[in-house]
């Protein structure tokens, strides 16, 4: 039976490195503050903010997180919740490609777990974990939006549609 | 058989059909010229009058939506788009989003004006839709750039503009308040009701919600008469549809019919019937949220009064076939996993009630299951069903309820035999680990 209250593995993770701060480059200040512009309140941005980190870094890292609540006024623990509740930011490092395949109901019809299984098989890891050469992370994920070209398979910002492991393994060579 | 029609997909299929050049090449931003050239007032009757009824899963009539806003408060008033298009077996918004984005625009402009929307509306779009995001985002630059966005719009004196907002990844927040919350840079938190949204909203102004679909609707009304939209579907069901069919069928994909497509015709005839030539399961008529219709129960029109008198819903009309090698308990242990997944947390019922239902299915299929568990989903859902504060608990039952009764001899199989039945697959391993939620 599914474990219904893990233990969140990255708790010890949560605080910040005193010795590590982080900025963003001007480019991207330039986008926070038109951002800025676009809402009645600074809260409001945090959404697009997180963004911004995550395009940035890859990641949202803790130091992050107090970076952009000094940024928007507000306090770790509230950005850390935002963080949290929300699926698609990184709360730690991950591969280069994120592989986030879509099991949910049409998709799973359309034999998408054999993608899946396939694909930790072959790379030799669990849900959620990056291949040791920093290339992968596999991610099952809900249902993205595309079930009449079930199965699809979302590598970082792309959408590959109507997959199967044959042309998972194709793409595979092709992601370097 | 009946033909599908080409009126909310009319650009999709021309070259370069997102450039506002093609969309104004072929009438667009007319009706929207039109309409802020009317008085406020008689927009919404208009809107009334064509009996639109909101395509984003509840089928409240829009215009009525919209009379609910209060005019002169204190607070600027907000028109939010829901492009948070996440339910399990829809992908209908995202076709206008990819494809024509500025009939949505236009659409936005109108209703904007309907309900005195001054001077930003957002379009909430589901974080995973990236490319969706570039072009929305690229056909506002480039409505802004003609003067269709911005101060004066058509030189009436209505400044207006759009800010794409991007999700990250939460079913919960296509849910009204949840999304509200989530443009105020919040968890996506469903609020409680009162004070309802059309009076208290967004950033504590008045604000409507309004799907892609539905505002998609808005210019083709002003364009051609409530009447003319009247002559799609049948009375309180108007209007052209997309269907979005997906699962075991030879054709899946979108569909545009007249509201009220016969769901026999538009599995077997438009879709190509069931891959392999199974016979046909089950049908989810509505999205993962929507009570299962066995196959003597499809003979029926899609629209909102019809699929709700069938016993389940027509909501976002994303509709999944299954076919006789599913096995049953294993799709709705997905769809389980899935509301599971996706509960805010905020309600206790539907927190824990909808974990402890992904984990009843889920030993039914390890062949841990008991002979009490039909019973105790039923008696489950009983307690989630009605007691948080969104539909989301709801909608976690509704699956659950009906295959339950629909296919019991299925689940009671599983507890005799402890395997599938015969001529049906799971199609999952079950060593696999399973992911927190």
């Amino acid at each position: 039976m599914a474990d219904l209250h893990p233990a969140n593995p990255y708790a010890a993770d949560r605080f910040p490195d005193p010795s590590k701060t982080v900025e963003f480059p001007e480019d991207v200040k330039k986008r926070f503050e038109e951002i800025l512009t676009r809402y009645p309140t600074r809260e409001a941005a945090l959404l697009p903010t997180l963004h911004l980190v995550q395009e940035t870094w890859g990641w949202i890292s803790p130091e992050a997180v107090h970076y952009v609540g000094n940024l928007l006024d507000l306090s770790p623990a509230t950005v850390f919740g935002v963080v949290s509740f929300y699926d698609m930011y990184n709360q730690k490092p991950v591969g280069k490609y994120q592989l986030r395949v879509c099991t949910n109901l049409s998709c799973m019809v359309s034999n998408a777990y054999d993608i899946y299984e396939h694909l930790c098989d072959r790379l030799n890891v669990d849900p959620h974990e990056t291949t040791k050469d920093g290339l992968y992370t596999v991610v099952e994920v809900e249902c993205l939006g595309s079930c009449g070209t079930a199965p699809v398979v979302q590598v970082n910002n792309d959408y590959h549609e109507s997959m199967s492991v044959a042309k998972m393994d194709d793409l595979l060579t092709r992601l370097r | 058989m009946t033909e599908p029609i080409k009126v909310l997909t009319a650009n999709i299929d021309k070259p370069n059909s997102t450039s506002i050049d093609t969309y104004v090449a072929g009438g667009g931003y007319e009706a929207a010229r039109t309409a802020l050239g009317m008085k406020w007032e008689d927009v919404i009757q208009i809107v009334k009058d064509s009996e639109l009824r909101g395509r984003g899963g509840a089928g409240f009539p829009t215009g009525m939506k919209w009379s609910f806003v209060p005019r002169n408060a204190p607070k600027p008033t907000y028109l939010l788009c829901n492009a948070d298009e996440a339910e399990p077996g829809t992908f209908k918004d995202r076709v206008i989003i990819e494809k024509d984005p500025h009939l949505l625009i236009e659409g936005m402009i109108i209703s904007a004006y309907a309900i005195g929307s001054n001077p930003m509306a957002y379009i909430y779009i589901r974080g995973e839709f990236h490319y969706g995001a570039t072009v929305l985002v690229k056909a506002v630059e480039e409505a802004r750039a003609k003067g269709f966005l911005g101060k004066n719009l058509f030189g009436s004196g209505f400044d207006f503009d759009i800010t794409v907002h991007r999700g990250a990844g939460a079913y919960i927040c296509g849910e009204e308040t949840g999304l509200i919350e989530s443009v105020e840079g919040h968890r996506g938190q469903p609020r409680v009701k009162p004070p309802f949204p059309a009076v208290v909203g967004v950033f504590g102004g008045p604000m409507v919600v309004n799907n892609v679909e539905t505002l998609a609707c808005v210019p083709l009304i002003i364009k051609n008469g409530a009447e003319w939209f009247k002559s799609f579907g049948s009375p309180k069901n108007t209007g052209p549809k997309l269907y979005c069919v997906s699962g075991r069928v030879k054709k899946p994909g979108v569909y545009e019919f007249p509201m009220g497509m016969n769901l026999k015709e538009l599995i077997y005839d438009h879709c190509g019937g069931i891959i392999g030539d199974a016979q046909l399961k089950a049908v989810i008529p509505g999205g993962a949220s929507a009570p299962m219709l066995r196959p003597d129960e499809i003979d029926l029109p899609l629209n909102f009064d019809a699929v709700m008198k069938a016993g389940s819903m027509l909501g976002s009309a994303g509709i999944i076939v299954l076919d006789e090698t599913v096995c049953i308990v294993d799709a709705v242990w997905r769809l389980a996993k899935f509301f599971a997944h996706e509960s805010c947390g905020q309600c206790t019922p539907c927190r824990e009630g909808t974990n402890w239902m992904e984990s009843i299915l889920d030993r039914l299929e390890r062949g841990e299951g008991r002979q009490q568990d039909a019973d105790l989903l039923l008696d489950m859902s009983d307690n989630i069903g009605g007691k948080s504060l969104c539909a989301l608990g709801d909608a976690a039952i509704g699956p659950v309820i009906s295959s339950v009764k629909k296919f019991r001899d299925e689940y009671l199989h599983h507890v005799t035999h402890k395997t599938c039945m015969p001529g049906t697959k799971r199609y999952r391993r079950l060593d696999m680990p399973v992911g927190a939620h």
